[in-house]
């Protein structure tokens, strides 16, 4: 028997590139995705569902797909993507819905990965300079997606506690760079000038987008539990960040930083969210020697993450975009999928 | 065009036959070489810049503070050292005369813990991480003592031992709440204590203001004499030159087991006390040999 799979948040970014990666393992069976917009991946054997996080939709899906693996990758950890009301309805909400369901009276589910991001440690003065999994941040939460994600840990973890038979791996990213993603820090390295504290130069980490998609998948087919940090090796400052993408860097002030940042955000330059300018002041780094010691390889180092993201960001802006566009169309998925007349893989081995 | 991540090689998938018959996916391409540009380590720390600060220092610890050992030997060469002393000067002159003399005579690295305020100041709290200053967080001593087997020097006065006025010179102040013994305990490494002669004639402190200090949120905003005879400007970098005499006292290592979860807290406070006892003791009795200030 493969693993049957339920997946959230498959059109964004990671919900796809995960659905892909899965697609390829022969040991999972069954992908569900879900989402309530439509996927910008061509996928091949994932099963769309569009539909919001409510409890009641969740709950029959995981009972009619008898789903025994949840992969939670729709918290929103970009601030930048959405107003703070709806990004608590994503994060918070959400996963209570999720989890609800998870550990509804005989549901199947066996194993729950959440991934979550080195945000929940905060970023400041007083920080140890590598944060294990089981220290907690120095200072109270100030921004709107620390404190989400909090609130999403805090659910997790009594869900874990009531849920004995359920394994529960939470994952916490370092800010991720790599050939594709978008993020604030991409975009900020993609323009012309970027952006750093007068006087600060902290050291930061990063993970690259292709090691993200792999310890997701890792810690599902070697069924790992727990709390991992998933960070590239190094620490790297925010100088060398920029001499590796090759850009020049401009210093905002460090007094009143955040009116100073709020220029170029209203000039529709680059959003500056107050957890990049703590993280500019002053770094952040974890401890990511629990997942090695768990067997897991990282391809890339932090710098090797920078490089990643120059290269990438180089070729398009010589050739524009790279990747062909991708509609997802019902009528044609649908086909492919279901339709007696398309002979499936699945036919011809059975 | 293929979408991305999708590996070639689960093409055979269609190939037909069983599942379970299905070649294993070929293995994942090794770690990729790491392309770092800059000499900054983990710790904050750039061997040039060091090289730089140690080249710029070496005639101020010869010529100026004239800084003489007794017992560096005492130092281990090798393996984790918990380094701690007296502390005095408004801005201390004992830090770098410290990391200075180690770093020249044994040719070992030596990482200072400071207080993590120095992090929130601009430019002062980047200089001072890139050449050799680390937080005073316990995990980050209990990385470089434990994990790393470094030198690291600490000051268990804290910012108490530089704020005090002239007439309170070389009275030793309150060891912490004891935490640097707690770290040597988990550690595993013996505490070194060093005795300073000299630090507290090179900028002593004639008046602190709590006003300036209240408003600005710095542990203590001093005049110092320095200030008097040379001018703002001038007196808050420029030191006396009061002849630096440093004595190493014998390791002091405790018999329990490293990596525990806690130590008791009455054991902690006994031997932070024992410590600053004997470093008392011995302050007295350099000052007891010493002639002169300026010359020893």
């Amino acid at each position: 028997m493969g693993r049957r799979v339920l997946l959230t948040g498959l059109a964004t970014f990671w919900g796809g590139r995960v659905a892909l990666a899965l697609e390829d393992d022969p040991q999972v069976e069954v992908i569900v995705g879900l989402d309530t917009k439509d996927p910008n991946l061509e996928l091949k054997r994932t099963e769309y569902v569009r539909a919001d996080q409510s409890y009641s939709i969740l709950a029959r899906i995981v009972q009619a797909a008898q789903i025994d693996t949840i992969l939670h990758t729709a918290l929103v950890v970009d601030s930048t993507r959405m107003s703070g009301r709806s990004m608590h309805e994503a994060n918070v909400i959400g996963t209570m819905n999720l989890l609800a369901a998870a550990g509804a009276a005989d549901s199947p589910v066996r194993h729950i990965v959440v991934k979550s991001s080195t945000l929940v440690y905060g970023s400041g003065y007083q920080d140890p300079y590598w944060f294990r999994e089981e220290m907690s941040r120095t200072s109270a939460p100030s921004t709107r997606v620390e404190r989400s994600l909090l609130e999403v840990e805090d659910y997790l973890r009594d869900f874990a506690e009531d849920n004995p038979h359920v394994r529960v791996t939470l994952l916490r990213y370092a800010n991720v760079l790599g050939t594709d993603i978008v993020t604030p820090i991409s975009r900020a390295l993609s323009m012309p000038v970027t952006p750093s504290i007068l006087g600060f130069d902290p050291l930061l980490q990063f993970v690259e987008e292709d090691d993200v998609v792999r310890s997701l998948l890792y810690v599902v087919r070697n069924e790992i539990p727990g709390i991992y940090n998933v960070a590239g090796d190094g620490r790297v400052p925010w100088s060398e960040v920029c001499a590796i993408a090759g850009r020049r860097r401009v210093a905002m002030p460090p007094l009143l930083t955040n009116l100073a940042a709020a220029l170029p955000g209203r000039l529709g330059l680059v959003d500056l969210p107050p957890e990049l300018l703590n993280l500019l002041r002053y770094g952040r780094g974890v401890d990511n020697r629990r997942l090695k010691r768990a067997g897991f390889e990282y391809r890339y180092t932090t710098a090797g993450a920078v490089e990643s993201f120059t290269h990438a960001h180089r070729l398009r802006s010589t050739v524009g975009q790279v990747r062909p566009e991708y509609k997802y169309q019902q009528d044609v998925e649908a086909f492919f999928r279901h339709s007696p007349a398309v002979r499936r893989d699945t036919e011809r081995l059975s | 065009m293929a979408p991305p991540n999708r590996r070639p090689e689960t093409v055979t998938r269609a190939q037909g036959g069983a599942l379970v018959h299905l070649p294993r996916p070929a293995p994942e391409p090794g770690p990729l070489p790491d392309p770092r540009r800059g000499d900054v380590d983990e710790w904050g720390r750039s061997e040039s810049m060091r090289r730089l600060a140690r080249q710029l220092y070496d005639p101020m610890y010869r010529y100026w503070f004239r800084a003489e050992w007794d017992g560096i030997d005492k130092i281990p060469r090798e393996g984790g050292a918990l380094i701690v002393a007296n502390h005095a000067a408004a801005i201390p002159s004992d830090a770098p005369v410290i990391h200075h003399g180690i770093e020249t005579e044994l040719g070992r690295p030596v990482y200072g813990l400071a207080d993590y305020l120095f992090r929130s100041i601009p430019v002062v709290g980047t200089l001072w991480s890139r050449v050799g200053g680390v937080p005073a967080h316990p995990e980050n001593a209990y990385r470089l003592l434990r994990e790393q087997q470094q030198l690291v020097a600490v000051f268990p006065e804290g910012s108490k031992g530089p704020g005090k006025v002239y007439n309170e010179r070389y009275q030793l102040r309150r060891f912490g709440r004891g935490g640097f013994v707690e770290i040597a305990m988990r550690a595993g490494v013996p505490i070194i204590p060093i005795a300073v002669l000299g630090a507290e004639e090179s900028m002593p402190i004639v008046y602190k203001s709590a006003a300036l200090a209240r408003l600005t949120g710095l542990p203590y905003v001093p005049i110092t004499a320095n200030h008097l005879l040379f001018g703002p400007l001038l007196g808050t970098i420029l030191y006396f030159p009061a002849k630096f005499r440093l004595k190493v006292l014998d390791p002091i290592t405790f018999d329990v087991a490293p990596d525990q979860e806690r130590y008791a807290k009455s054991r902690i406070m006994e031997e932070a006390e024992a410590i600053r006892v004997k470093l008392q003791a011995t302050i007295y009795e350099m000052l007891q040999q010493r002639r002169s200030v300026w010359f020893g």
